[in-house]
């Protein structure tokens, strides 16, 4: 692999930075200043094909959290002198800005998804990045459904698979950290949590996690925020 | 130990202990035994070893969404149905690899396994299940195409059956008129009694395994108590589905508004097609290493809930909810029939219980037919 891909900048791993074009762009990070918005329509002009990895570039982050909050109020309280911070009012995915050509979810990615990846781009085939449910792993690997068979709240039926489907085979819930999956019905499974015993609030905050700016998790979050007993 | 050998379609009675007997014989033949086993909450197919690895005492409460093990007050040994496995499992695995290839100079070359294929022994196979593999050896071997990792792990397979006298909340095999008895496709069918097993015999192999156990020939008195436990299983069943005119019925209604109404409370997850133990559709990926020296092809368990599944040039064949839960009840209760000459379910209830939402196909094609609302 080392003869067929030059890394050409990866500040982090090494020090010499090749001048672009690229053949292919990795992004992380969500954009949350104006100058990454400037920077990522740089970056997407220098880049043949741009692929944004990890739930931050994504959809945002958990970071994104501030979007339904003041993040004046964040900088007043954090920092000693808030007038140092310039940053935008949210956090978004890169696909706000540009357009992506290749998305590899996860918070962390899969390190077997990021290597069939590049692989494919090397050999020309189509990489086996699935969009279906978390829930086919867990059934193809054997692991009991924690949700039927536990009673446990389990984002899995709504998010996209990847992950190997790590959280139920250790007696957890899916915390749905690869985002939604192709098509999500959290209005339904987040009224079964709720006929499970789980509140609208608590629905809401399972949604609004690390994916909670994806379009389909944030209109959930909104609308059982909506249907939450206000505070 | 009894000199002669039971005969083929007689009955014969073993004690609960001498089971372990049985399982001695076939693991001397060379069998791996797959049974039921608590594990994670709740009782699955894995493989066992002793009488104490099935989950004697044990029950299981299911309803639509929900799963529940329980102690029983007594030490029966099959006192639960079915659970989230089944043996599709061991004859259609989740993930295969058919072969593998390798770069050689201005070529490659084709590697595939030499391993033999394993050598099970299913134990408490219940009737729904038997009459599932009698449909998936329609599918892959019955055909005119045979699969061959399926025909030789099923062609090795030995079927200890168990009939089931306390049907589970979501079962309906007496409509589908799968069961609960034992009609045929095993070596050995066990009736559970109070004190000891019922065993039928339904094959030479089955007779031939008997002979290492302890066993004595069924008097009248056993055979009565185990017909009133079927009797009675039969009308315990916790669903029932009504097969009238099946096909008909939903080809004529393939615009029904019922099927946009479980699109809303469907999640497309594809949890009921993993778990129906007919349900054999499959998607074929292929590996390679960095380097492209080395490649492999791999059959992995897909579902035609999934939208890369129907994915053809130019299009997604069923792109909503609507249309894939469609899909998937018309193939089960009506296409089927027209490809493989029966119905695509067996009553067996895993759909129902093991769907996160609990939906029911039993209402669902009741809703259809209109007999009575959700």
């Amino acid at each position: 692999m080392a003869d067929a891909v030059e890394i050409a900048y990866f500040v982090e791993a090494r020090r010499q930075v090749l001048p672009g074009p690229y053949d292919v762009t990795l992004v992380e990070g969500s954009i949350t200043t104006e100058e990454e918005i400037e920077r990522i329509k740089e970056v997407r002009r220098q880049s043949g094909l741009l692929v944004t990895i990890g739930a931050c570039a994504t959809s945002g982050g958990i970071q994104a959290l501030r979007n339904w909050a003041d993040v004046g109020e964040f900088t007043r309280t954090v920092y000693a002198s808030p007038e140092y911070i310039h940053t935008l009012d949210r956090s978004r995915p890169v696909s706000d800005f540009v357009p992506v050509d290749f998305e590899l979810r996860g918070c962390p990615i899969s390190k077997q998804q990021l290597v069939d990846l590049v692989t494919s781009l090397l050999i020309g085939r189509k990489p086996s990045v699935p969009e279906h449910a978390v829930c086919n792993e867990c059934k193809r690997h054997g692991t009991v459904c924690v949700m039927v068979a536990q009673g446990i709240p389990c984002l899995g039926p709504a998010t996209q698979a990847g992950c190997g489907a790590i959280c139920p085979a250790y007696n957890r819930g899916c915390y749905g950290c690869f985002g939604p999956m192709e098509l999500p019905n959290p209005a339904a499974l987040g009224a079964r949590f709720i006929a499970m015993g789980q509140t609208a609030r608590d629905v809401s905050r399972a949604f609004r996690s690390f994916n909670g700016y994806s379009a389909a998790f944030r209109a959930a979050s909104e609308q059982f925020e909506k249907d939450a007993i206000p505070r | 130990m009894t000199e002669q050998t039971p005969l083929l379609g007689g009955q014969v009675v073993i004690s609960k202990p001498a089971l372990q007997q049985l399982f001695d014989a076939l693991r001397t033949a060379g069998y791996s035994l797959i049974g039921p086993t608590v594990r994670e909450d709740a009782i699955v197919y894995d493989e066992i070893a002793q009488l104490t690895d099935i989950p004697i005492g044990w029950a299981d409460e299911q309803a639509p969404g929900t799963y529940r093990l329980r102690r029983r007050d007594d030490q029966a040994h099959f006192g639960f149905v079915v659970g989230p496995h089944s043996w599709k499992r061991y004859l259609s695995p989740p993930s295969l690899r058919l072969f593998a290839t390798r770069r050689t100079g201005d070529g490659f070359s084709v590697e595939t396994s030499n391993d033999p294929p394993p050598r099970y022994a299913f134990i408490g196979v219940r009737a729904c299940d038997l009459v599932a593999i009698a449909v998936q050896d329609r599918v892959f071997v019955e055909g005119p195409v045979q699969e061959p990792h399926y025909k030789a792990r099923r062609e090795r397979a030995f079927v200890l059956a168990v009939n089931c006298t306390e049907p589970g909340g979501t079962c309906f095999c007496a409509s589908m008129r799968t069961g609960p008895r034992c009609s045929s496709g095993f070596d050995l069918a066990l009736t559970e009694l109070d004190d000891a097993f019922l065993c039928e015999v339904g094959s030479a192999l089955g007779a031939q395994m008997l002979s290492a156990v302890e066993w004595r020939p069924a008097g009248a008195f056993e055979l009565s108590r185990a017909r009133q436990a079927m009797a009675d299983a039969l009308t315990r069943m916790g669903r029932g589905l009504n097969t009238h005119n099946l096909p008909e019925l939903l080809y004529d209604n393939l615009e029904h508004p019922h099927w946009a109404n479980v699109a809303e409370r469907c999640l497309s997850c594809a949890n009921c097609t993993m778990v129906c133990p007919t349900c054999f559709c499959s998607d074929v990926q292929e590996t390679s290493d960095l380097v492209g020296e080395t490649a492999a092809r791999v059959r992995v368990w897909d579902s035609c809930f999934n939208r890369e599944f129907s994915y053809v040039f130019g299009g997604h064949l069923r792109p909503n909810t609507r249309a894939r839960y469609r899909q998937w009840l018309t193939h089960k209760l009506a296409s089927w029939t027209d490809q493989y000459g029966v119905l695509g379910c067996v009553g067996c209830g895993r759909c129902i219980t093991w769907c996160p939402v609990g939906i029911d196909l039993t209402q669902e094609l009741a809703a259809i037919r209109g007999e009575g609302q959700l």
